[in-house]
């Protein structure tokens, strides 16, 4: 039977079969629609991409305050049409590996303290330059310079000195960093002629499209770039366009009504109800991101290990997994990581104990309620989440009081400024990069006031060890530190949800961001 | 005749610039007041000490309120807006199309609500208390007591999703065909349309019912004159004032009140444009935007006074 199948599955991808005819010998066979329409689309991905079409994503995080300047770039809109019109170093492919970018070739000194960026020869800019060592060396200092806004400005202020001369581009760091090529593959880092330098929102670079329409908080536009260097990987829609849809269910009715092609940020509450839309894929998939319960390691009376236990314990993670996400997630374990990460080890569960939660809320000695602070803008379901949480530690004989605060203000009022608040974070690409980010104890972002000189100590020697066992031991004991001392609670990853409507084609789950990494667009194609 | 009225239309136009200057004073304060600013704003979760401080020197922002006041002040009375705090863009250059879309959204609302709302409103006068006024009465209620966001919903769900009739997300753009930016906002302007026909539809209803009972009604119906024929000659005119008065309210209200027809349509207007930046309490937009809608609706509303001193002779002559 399922020789037929693909046989069948095969003629429709040459062209010889029609799907409706495919569909009703599937159905003959036995076969649930969706079944063989998944059957379809692999045959038609080997019969390989079709070339041609307006590709169209309707996306809630664009503003009309967007700009095109990449240091400045925020929310899911410029981030998705960065990738379309802008080109990286390097690029985190799906399965956590490093692919090469502008860059041909990425060496290092072994103290992993002086790299080597090799430029690819004849890659053209969209004014028709070429792209120079030049050119890469002026966009990181760009976006390494201290008075620049750049969202990546983070890590690249550990890079000392940058000179380009000719193919190659040499980065001194301060110290020792393993980890350097996945932060080349920062979304904020697309090369521009002269780094942005002169026009930082020219939208000039060299991705697989041109910018033909910009309209920020509207619409974006691409046209095909002719001369881009790979064009038998990306760019197989000769026109792409972004529509701002803010608004979630104008986005999934813009789906439905066929005006676009794909949509991101997909309701866990809905997508059961979507899931039965002909014609429409869901795509979801497991990623970084996590939903957190931040407790000041150096506040009262969150500076009570026993106490920070005692919460631990009382958080019903599973409960919350089903209500909140509605499974469309997955467990957390207190440390911010998971395995979308590359050198990521699994660490015993912890689970909702009332009884243990009991003891050790005893043994901190504190009495009383503890006030927890949360809002609808910390993470959807924040509030709902919070009230689960009330009511498991009730049951461990500890009262939590939820206080809602206002979404505005409230990233500048309470987060990172109260001791117990509700937040979220989006992740990073590597181990290193999110424990530097938040938990080093001069971290700016240190949201839980982890301070540790032994943690930061360990973090620095990770960062500089380029063995991979030994490091993945290093990350597993931090992970340790971090879940059994830290003041993160962490009850689960959420996924995304982005989905695609009819003809899509080419889709490849990324574990790193949405929308396949942001190169959705790009990657996919209509099938013919 | 002519004098009198001048000088009144004068008087109506002065005290709208009056109001004006007044109203400006209100959003400039009004604006200082909002938690946070706009450095923290832009910056969201990633704010550090150092770019916040960076940005706010940047921006301005260390200057005292009253400074900040007339410098605004001069620059709006000179045409100049100011830049977006937010993206560094010309606000007048990037309001200027926003406003041609909120104006052509909300023109052709008005022209199907506006003349529908008043036949419908004499028709309800003319078979008042029969089942055809109680119908359109009916009607107009139940589409005024939905809201907005819910109507707008029904609308994509029926025209957009399953007949597929119109689009659904009215994005519109400079250079699109005239046909198909009239198709787009085909969904919109029915919300809206919606919306506002009962107010108008009920207050024409009311105002030539109340002229109705008049003397001067009385004697045109045992003059023996058919019954539409009183309205539309006797009733109508006289009760013109009022029904201008709540169709400029109406109008005004399509242009500035549209903010969730617009998110919902991905309609690119005013609304929009406006949401996004108090976000952003991005302040030079949200001051800019905030004296367009107030000059809006002074001038609307001087508009309905001189059509009603227009219409009614008494008003003419103040006691």
């Amino acid at each position: 039977m399922s020789n037929e199948l693909e046989f069948l599955s095969r003629r429709v991808a040459a062209g010889k079969l029609s799907r409706r005819d495919f569909l009703g010998r599937a159905a003959a066979l036995g076969i649930a629609a969706p079944f063989a329409n998944s059957l379809l689309s692999s045959a038609a991905r080997a019969a390989g991409p079709v070339k041609g079409g307006t590709l169209k994503a309707g996306l809630v995080g664009g503003e009309s305050t967007n700009s095109l300047d990449p240091a400045l770039m925020m929310t899911q809109v410029p981030f998705a049409f960065g990738k379309m019109w802008g080109e990286l170093i390097v690029e985190l492919s799906p399965d956590g590996k490093l692919e090469n970018r502008i860059a041909e070739e990425i060496g290092s000194s072994p103290d992993a303290k002086v790299w080597t960026l090799k430029i690819r020869d004849g890659i053209e800019f969209h004014n028709g330059k070429t792209v120079t060592a030049e050119d890469v060396a002026a966009t990181l200092e760009r976006h390494s310079d201290e008075k620049s806004k750049s969202g990546a400005l983070g890590y690249m202020k550990g890079i000392e000195t940058i000179k380009a001369s000719g193919k190659e581009v040499v980065l001194t760091l301060k110290e020792p960093n393993a980890d350097l090529p996945y932060l080349l593959s920062d979304y904020h880092l697309i090369i521009q002629p002269n780094g942005g330098k002169d026009k930082p929102d020219a939208g000039i670079s060299a991705g697989p499209y041109k910018i033909a329409t910009n309209e920020p908080g509207v619409r974006h536009g691409g046209e095909r770039f002719a001369n881009y260097w790979q064009g038998d990987k990306m760019g197989h829609a000769d026109q792409i366009e972004i529509i701002v849809i803010n608004d979630a269910t104008a986005r999934t009715a813009a789906l439905q009504g066929g005006q676009v092609n794909m949509i991101n940020r997909v309701e866990p509450k809905i997508v059961d109800l979507i899931k039965r839309v002909p014609g429409v894929t869901i795509r979801n998939h497991a990623g970084p991101g996590h939903y957190v319960f931040i407790m000041h390691c150096n506040t009262a009376p969150f500076d009570n290990a026993d106490l920070r236990m005692a919460l631990k314990l009382a958080i019903d993670r599973e409960e919350m997994l089903n209500k909140v996400l509605r499974g469309y997630g997955s467990l957390g374990n207190d440390f911010p990581i998971n395995a979308s990460y590359p050198l990521f080890t699994e660490i015993e569960q912890r689970k909702y104990d009332p009884d243990k939660a009991k003891f050790h809320f005893k043994k901190s000695g504190h009495d009383g309620s503890v006030l927890l602070r949360t809002s609808d803008v910390a993470f959807p379901g924040a509030v709902d989440a919070a009230q689960l949480f009330q009511q498991s530690a009730a049951k461990a004989g500890i009262t939590l009081e939820i206080k809602r605060e206002p979404g505005d203000g409230y990233w500048s009022e309470v987060w990172n400024k109260q001791p117990f608040c509700a937040s979220y974070w989006g992740g990073r690409s590597t181990q290193d990069q999110m424990y530097s980010t938040a938990y080093l104890s001069t971290a700016d972002w240190n949201d839980t006031r982890f301070i540790r000189p032994d943690f930061d100590k360990m973090v620095l020697a990770a960062r500089a060890e380029l063995d991979e066992t030994k490091r993945k031991a290093m990350y597993h004991d931090m992970a340790v530190m971090v879940r059994d001392d830290g003041g993160l609670i962490l009850p689960m990853f959420n996924q995304f949800i982005d989905a695609t409507g009819a003809k899509v084609d080419g889709w490849v789950d990324d574990p790193h961001q949405e929308l396949m990494n942001g190169y959705a667009l790009a990657k996919c194609w209509l099938q013919a | 005749m002519s004098s009198p009225i001048l000088k009144l239309i004068a008087q109506r136009i002065a005290l709208g610039i009056v109001l004006l200057l007044a109203v400006s004073v209100l959003i400039f304060a009004g604006t200082q007041i909002l938690p946070g600013d706009v450095a923290q704003a832009i910056l969201g979760q990633s704010a550090t000490p150092e770019s916040l401080a960076n940005l706010r020197e940047q921006l301005g922002l260390n200057a005292p309120a009253y400074v900040r006041y007339f410098h605004w002040l001069g620059g709006v009375l000179t045409g100049d807006l100011g830049t977006a705090m937010s993206s560094g863009q010309d606000i007048a250059t990037s309001i200027k199309g926003r406003l041609w879309n909120t104006l052509f959204l909300a023109f052709w609302a008005a022209i199907v609500a506006v003349p529908l709302a008043i036949i419908l409103g004499l028709i309800a006068v003319r078979y008042r208390n029969g089942w055809v006024d109680k119908l359109i009465s009916g009607l107009a209620l139940a589409s005024t007591s939905f809201p907005e966001f819910f109507i707008g919903y029904v609308l994509v769900y029926f025209f957009a999703v399953k007949w597929q009739i119109f689009p659904g997300i009215s994005t519109v753009y400079d250079g699109m065909p005239f046909g198909e930016r009239m198709q787009a906002i085909a969904l919109p302007a029915t919300a809206l349309t919606l919306v506002v026909l009962a107010h108008m539809m009920r207050m024409t209803r009311a105002a030539i019912l109340n002229v109705m009972q008049s003397a001067y009604v009385e004697t045109a119906e045992l003059k023996g004159l058919s019954a539409f024929n009183v309205i539309r000659k006797h009733a109508f005119p006289n009760a013109i004032a009022p029904i201008i008065n709540v169709v400029m309210l109406n109008l005004a209200y399509l242009i500035v009140g549209v903010v969730v027809v617009e998110v919902i349509f991905v309609y690119p207007g005013m609304g929009q444009y406006l949401v996004d930046h108090v976000t952003k309490r991005d302040v030079p937009v949200v001051q800019a935007v905030g004296l367009i809608f107030a000059a809006v609706y002074i001038t609307l509303n001087i508009i309905a006074d001189i059509a009603a001193i227009v219409a009614n002779p008494r008003l003419r002559h103040p006691k």
